[in-house]
């Protein structure tokens, strides 16, 4: 498993770059994750990255867009604009879960 | 404490994601009114959606059901004439058998948390995905834009959609 550093923070990745080890992701880090991709946090980025986080501990996986809309209470539209283009596994590399399995 | 005179480090590795190259464009014809072929064009809009890829539907004959207020969320399914259940041929001639093969699979797709074909609508174009009818099909059976879901941007001829989907990969389901 590749092990890569991001700002002083040291890292297991996947071979795409998605983080493997739920416990070595911090509220930091997921700020500096987004900036790698070009996202500045708010607090609705925020609300939709803990959502994921508190969901993958309850399922097991990580949420689909549509779970994040329906269970976690945020239009798929804002979610497009929060996370432009793809939103999905834009939220779960923030979050430092692996890519959403499921198809809807 | 930064020691700044280390080498510096490989570059982190970062998922990419694309962002620049989003030329992508998919068109999806919607041509059956049955349960189990209105959502393979679905789920597929929806996936393409969320891989930053601009879709079209458009929806023609039997696919007018699936935006057709009175239809959109009535559509069936029936093993009739279809191997793929397994079952007699004779058995799906019988009363009731259709209703009972809806409810299963219906039953089916709401346990896997996918949603109904009004909403999974509904979610397509909140995820930017543009919905046409056709004019053909909208003429055949006397359907004007106020009986269809409200969504649908407009009602368009095959030449019209085959223009403005211009580059696009396609899809005839």
């Amino acid at each position: 498993m590749p092990v890569t550093t991001i700002d002083g923070h040291e890292i297991h990745v996947d071979d795409e770059g998605f983080m493997t080890v739920y416990d070595e992701w911090s509220e930091d880090l997921g700020k500096t994750l987004a900036a790698q991709i070009g996202i500045d946090m708010t607090d609705e980025h925020w609300q939709a990255i803990r959502f994921l986080r508190s969901d993958f501990t309850a399922q097991g996986e990580t949420p689909t867009l549509r779970r994040v809309s329906v269970t976690g209470g945020i239009p798929t539209k804002r979610l497009f604009q929060l996370f432009p283009k793809k939103p999905a596994k834009k939220m779960a590399y923030v979050a430092g879960l692996p890519k959403p399995q499921g198809c809807v | 404490m930064t020691d700044t005179t280390q080498a510096p480090q490989a570059a982190p590795m970062v998922p990419s994601f694309d962002d620049t190259e989003t030329d992508r464009k998919l068109a999806i014809i919607c041509s059956k009114g049955s349960l189990d072929m209105a959502y393979p064009g679905l789920i597929l809009a929806n996936a393409a959606l969320g891989e930053g890829v601009e879709t079209h539907l458009f929806f023609t004959f039997w696919g007018f059901d699936m935006i057709n207020k009175k239809t959109m969320g009535d559509l069936k399914f029936t093993p009739l004439g279809n191997t793929a259940t397994h079952m007699p041929q004779g058995l799906g001639g019988l009363p009731g058998i259709t209703h009972m093969a809806t409810s299963k699979l219906k039953k089916s797709i709401a346990d896997l948390d996918v949603p109904e074909v009004p909403e999974f609508l509904d979610q397509i174009v909140a995820s930017g995905g543009h919905l046409w009818a056709c004019k053909m099909s909208a003429d055949m059976n006397h359907l004007t834009e106020e009986d269809l879901y409200d969504e649908v941007e407009a009602i368009i001829s095959a030449s019209d959609f085959i223009e403005l989907t211009e580059g696009a990969q396609l899809l005839f389901i």
